[in-house]
């Protein structure tokens, strides 16, 4: 009777520990998903651009992998960065990173988006298919979402796909043109990424 | 009287030939030259497919290139097409539709070329279709019967389903970006490999005009420039290096376009998504 209730015990201890992992974890596509809406609801509203530029950086602060990206992005050169370096780099790309990613979403009043599939890779990666539907004035627009999910309990963004292209890729191929035209110098890159902040 | 006007008629078509012989043969020398350039640090660039790996062998040309394509952008087609955009949708929808169908009299041949023999029969019934029912291609009747989706293929595309790769990337004036294969390839077109060039500029069939053809492409250009007209404007906005930006684009446009997927595991390489990690 007495192992009867341990074992007992211990399947509904179990039981709670399985639940409440499960309930902790979020599914890429519902994060995706959930990340649109607030986006969504946010260019929607009779606000300034201003104001719905700030309140977009902090939706992406939360959701998107910044210094992930980052490092992605500066390719092989990430790796003969000093400590230092890398510091001052990861400071300015955020701020580049913001100011393009929220000024390009600006431009946008109520776009709607539609989660349709996804895809697990492997543990670390979850490519998350969705819709933006047509308008008058632009087709439909298929958009992929490569999602972190090494930590299933925050999944994040680490790249946006517009119709196979790489929003990533493109930003890595940009970076290396103007490292490869300033001798490979990061104080030329430093240099055209404050510059575009400060813009 | 009547023969030397035949004589002077003949002196102009065969200085046009020549012309439009030289002009192949300088296209098809120069792309030749960067390529081996290209293959100068002993790989076969030929070979290489990835689009980070294409080399920009003609960089001060192609720069150059580009910037008399975005002085033209500006004067000619970001003007035309602002206005294009604002037609009626139906008008918009017509126009493409009519561009699509006649781009099969590219596709279907080069579907046969790649060994896609049953998609050739589906894109000659879909243009059959649609230049008849469809009123010269101007409604997609085929889609509303139920066709499967449209998608263009040409000559670069069905060398490259054949093992042979891009070589070095070019900007070519006016018409804008491609790789030293697809230039090489593109000049099927002006031989005998595209039919509307056939019967517009090639052959006097005394249906059609070599404005014809021009107007066509022309139009193509305004097209493809409306229906990106933001998604550019951003580009050009946010870029740090739009050269740079563009030339990333085209090359992994064209890469899916190859390999007909748009799953990006499928046409680059994604290992080096696995070195970053800081979560």
């Amino acid at each position: 009777m007495i192992i009867y209730d341990e074992k007992k015990i211990v399947s509904i201890y179990n039981s709670f520990f399985l639940i409440s992992s499960v309930s902790f974890s979020i599914e890429p596509d519902v994060f995706v998903q959930s990340t649109v809406n607030r986006a969504s609801k946010l260019l929607g509203e009779d606000i300034s651009k201003d104001k719905k530029v700030e309140r977009l950086k902090l939706i992406a602060k939360e959701t998107v992998d910044i210094k992930g990206i980052g490092f992605y992005t500066l390719g092989a050169k990430r790796k003969s960065l000093s400590d230092e370096e890398k510091k001052r780099y990861a400071i300015l790309f955020e701020e580049y990173f913001l100011k393009s990613f929220s000024s390009r979403l600006a431009e946008y009043t109520n776009p709607e988006i539609d989660v349709t599939n996804k895809e697990k890779l492997n543990n670390n990666y979850t490519i998350v298919n969705s819709v933006l539907k047509s308008t008058k004035e632009r087709p439909e627009i298929n958009i992929d979402w490569r999602i972190y999910t090494k930590d299933p309990n925050k999944p994040l963004i680490r790249d946006l796909i517009i119709e196979g292209l790489s929003l990533a890729r493109t930003q890595k191929e940009e970076f290396s043109s103007v490292l490869s035209s300033n001798d490979n110098n990061i104080d030329a890159l430093f240099k055209v990424l404050k510059e575009f902040s400060d813009n | 009287m009547i023969n030397s006007y035949f004589n002077s008629v003949n002196i102009v078509i065969y200085r046009n030939e020549m012309i439009k012989k030289l002009l192949v043969i300088l296209i098809t020398t120069f792309t030749l030259i960067v390529n081996v350039y290209a293959g100068s640090d002993g790989e076969l660039i030929l070979k290489k497919n990835e689009p980070s790996e294409i080399k920009d062998c003609s960089e001060t040309f192609n720069k150059a290139s580009f910037a008399l394509n975005q002085g033209l952008d500006k004067i000619i087609f970001k003007p035309v097409s602002s206005i294009y955009r604002v037609l009626p949708s139906p008008v918009k929808t017509g126009v493409s539709n009519s561009l699509n169908n006649l781009s099969n009299v590219v596709t279907i041949p080069n579907n046969i070329l790649q060994g896609e023999f049953a998609l050739a029969g589906v894109n000659t019934g879909r243009f059959l279709i649609n230049t008849t029912v469809g009123v010269l291609g101007l409604i997609d009747v085929a889609t509303y019967l139920g066709f499967n989706e449209y998608v263009k293929e040409d000559y670069g595309q069905s060398l490259a389903s054949h093992g042979v790769g891009p070589g070095c990337y070019l900007v070519l004036p006016v018409l804008g970006p491609s790789t030293a294969r697809d230039t090489i390839a593109g000049l099927s077109n002006f031989v005998g490999g595209d039919a509307w060039y056939n019967v517009t500029v090639r052959n006097d069939t005394h249906y059609f005009r070599d404005v014809d053809y021009y107007a066509s492409k022309v139009t193509a250009g305004v097209d493809f420039r409306a229906k990106n007209f933001d998604s550019i404007e951003n580009l050009e906005k946010n870029s740090l290096d739009f050269y740079a930006s563009v030339k990333s684009l085209y090359l992994q446009d064209r890469q899916q376009r190859i390999l007909n997927s748009t799953k990006i595991i499928e046409t680059q390489d994604d290992s080096d998504w696995e070195e970053i990690e800081t979560q």
